[in-house]
């Protein structure tokens, strides 16, 4: 199994809801606390396992806004488990999941700088590095509803646009939507092959112009001149 | 990337420690004569020792949960970090039985094995130092052959401008041999250094149209999505105005590599202390440096178009 998300680019609206979501679930999950320093201050700072960035494509009048979420991609070619010198930082064999074990983590911040996804944050109070976790701690949760066994932010995306599954699997709904509508993956140069997929935003359909015939053409002249 | 003080103090102290241990193991077994003076070789064995042990232990100031520090031996196989923690403790029995051996007069077998052994060893904690910040992918200004011959060229730099002032204020007279070779070795390290800067002004890598999967488009940042900073931000969004990074590097080539080399012309032992002070400071900026100008691909998600 390779477990991981698409994000279709065309349809998020950037509200946030998946990081907020995760936040919430993860808090109190495996690897939880996610602590924040001065949450109510002025100068707020937190781990986060989702961040939005939204960004402007191309150029005014073509041009388009593009929110992108982004999580830990969990990499086939995962970096920050080999530069890792505690073995805290592992890769699950069975679903390729990447975790951290807060057990075992120094807090040296190695991992973070060899992910190039800014996937990984320290925890400002326990000094250990957080990172998503898919929800481990609830895909496998027999106790939940079996259409309820996903990642919260994918339970909570308003437009629907993360879907979780398996990416080994070439008939899951994952797998389709890459090959349907041609899923990136980002710095793919990097040599770390993400598994989680971007899906491009869609081609708007052409809108058709109206021609007039030459009859309604040169109508219209002649009744431009007359008026004059 | 944001520079550690503690990793700075760690790099440069240890790396001059190791420097120091091997080329005064060199010296000491390939019979130079002012190097086989038992008080010339154990204040410089202490010195290097002082400087390893006091760099290890202010690298660990800069773990946040140094509890676990002690897992960092555990996986050897795949960490460079790990390796590094590794060797720099497998270093010193070795050392510790040369730097005995000579202080209880003791000669043959015994001091040479320990010896090369401690100078291997000191080598190797240096190279895979280097190697931590060299095997990043993530950051374009480390990835590359020249980060593990400027840090072994600048350790030896610095080590054997400690190793001639310990020897000229310990033996006396100065050694032509030891001036020379620190001579060179400044030279050396400047000219790496030089080249490094040359390398790393040349654009090449991801973009931010590779980090965002637009090739076919310009793509500029709108919002990042928190009105505060992240971890992210306080680790690798660190930057420094152009002109002042411009300003540090000669500032940095003038203290640590200038200002050594004609102060060991004049093979006085006053002022080949201050070249010593003088390299160690400006290899500090040099440090700094290296982590300032380096710039992690996280933040072409941030809006830089290039890192």
């Amino acid at each position: 199994m390779k477990l991981g998300l698409v994000v279709d680019l065309d349809t998020c609206v950037g509200c946030h809801g998946c990081a907020t979501a995760c936040k919430q679930w993860n808090t109190s999950g495996t690897i939880g606390p996610l602590s924040d320093k001065d949450p109510y201050g002025r100068d707020p700072n937190g781990a986060w396992l989702n961040r939005i960035r939204t960004y402007e494509v191309d150029d005014s009048p073509n041009s388009k806004t593009v929110n992108m979420p982004m999580s830990c991609m969990h990499c086939d070619d995962a970096a920050c488990v080999t530069v890792c010198p505690t073995g805290a930082s592992y890769k699950r064999s069975e679903d390729g999941i990447v975790l951290v074990d807060q057990d075992k983590c120094m807090g040296c911040n190695l991992c973070s700088w060899a992910c190039p996804y800014g996937a990984r944050e320290l925890d400002p109070d326990a000094g250990t590095m957080k990172k998503c976790t898919l929800c481990v701690d609830r895909i496998y949760d027999e106790s939940l509803p079996e259409d309820e066994r996903k990642p919260a932010c994918v339970l909570t995306c308003p437009t629907k646009s993360r879907v979780f599954g398996d990416f080994d699997d070439p008939n899951s709904e994952v797998s389709q939507l890459v090959r349907d509508r041609a899923g990136k993956q980002l710095m793919p140069e990097l040599g770390y092959n993400p598994v989680n997929t971007y899906l491009p935003p869609r081609n708007k359909p052409v809108v058709e112009q109206y021609q007039p015939s030459l009859k309604a053409t040169v109508k219209g002249w002649v009744n431009k001149v007359i008026s004059r | 990337m944001h520079p550690a003080f503690s990793v700075l103090v760690f790099t440069v102290m240890s790396g001059a420690g190791y420097g120091l241990i091997t080329l005064m193991v060199i010296g000491h077994l390939s019979g130079l004569s002012q190097l086989q003076d038992s008080s010339v070789l154990l204040s410089a064995g202490i010195l290097s020792f002082v400087m390893i042990s006091g760099g290890l232990l202010s690298s660990t100031l800069h773990l946040a949960n140094p509890k676990n520090a002690w897992r960092a031996f555990s996986r050897f196989k795949t960490s460079w970090l790990s390796r590094e923690a590794v060797f720099a403790i497998l270093l010193y029995p070795f050392m510790l039985i040369y730097l005995g051996a000579i202080w209880m007069d003791m000669t043959g077998a015994v001091v040479s094995v320990a010896g090369i052994l401690t100078a291997v060893f000191a080598m190797v904690t240096l190279f895979c130092t280097s190697m931590i910040y060299a095997s990043l992918k993530t950051i374009r200004q480390w990835n590359s052959s020249l980060t593990p011959v400027n840090y072994i060229a600048l350790g030896l730099m610095s080590g054997a401008v400690l190793l001639a002032a310990v020897q000229s204020v310990v033996g006396g007279d100065l050694a032509g041999v030891l001036q020379q070779l620190a001579l060179a070795l400044v030279v050396l390290g400047a000219v790496c250094k030089v080249i490094y800067f040359f390398w790393i002004g040349k654009p090449a890598g991801s973009t931010i149209n590779t980090a965002t999967g637009f090739t076919q488009a310009s793509v500029r940042l709108l919002d990042q999505g928190h009105t505060s900073n992240s971890f992210l931000n306080d680790e690798f969004g660190y930057t420094v105005e152009a002109n002042k990074l411009v300003r540090l590097r000669l500032l940095m080539l003038g203290v640590a590599f200038v200002v050594p080399f004609l102060l060991l012309l004049s093979a006085s032992s006053a002022l080949l202390v201050i070249a010593a002070a003088s390299t160690i400071a400006g290899l500090l900026v040099e440090r700094w440096l290296f982590f300032a100008e380096a710039r992690h691909v996280v933040r072409l998600f941030h809006g830089d178009q290039r890192v």
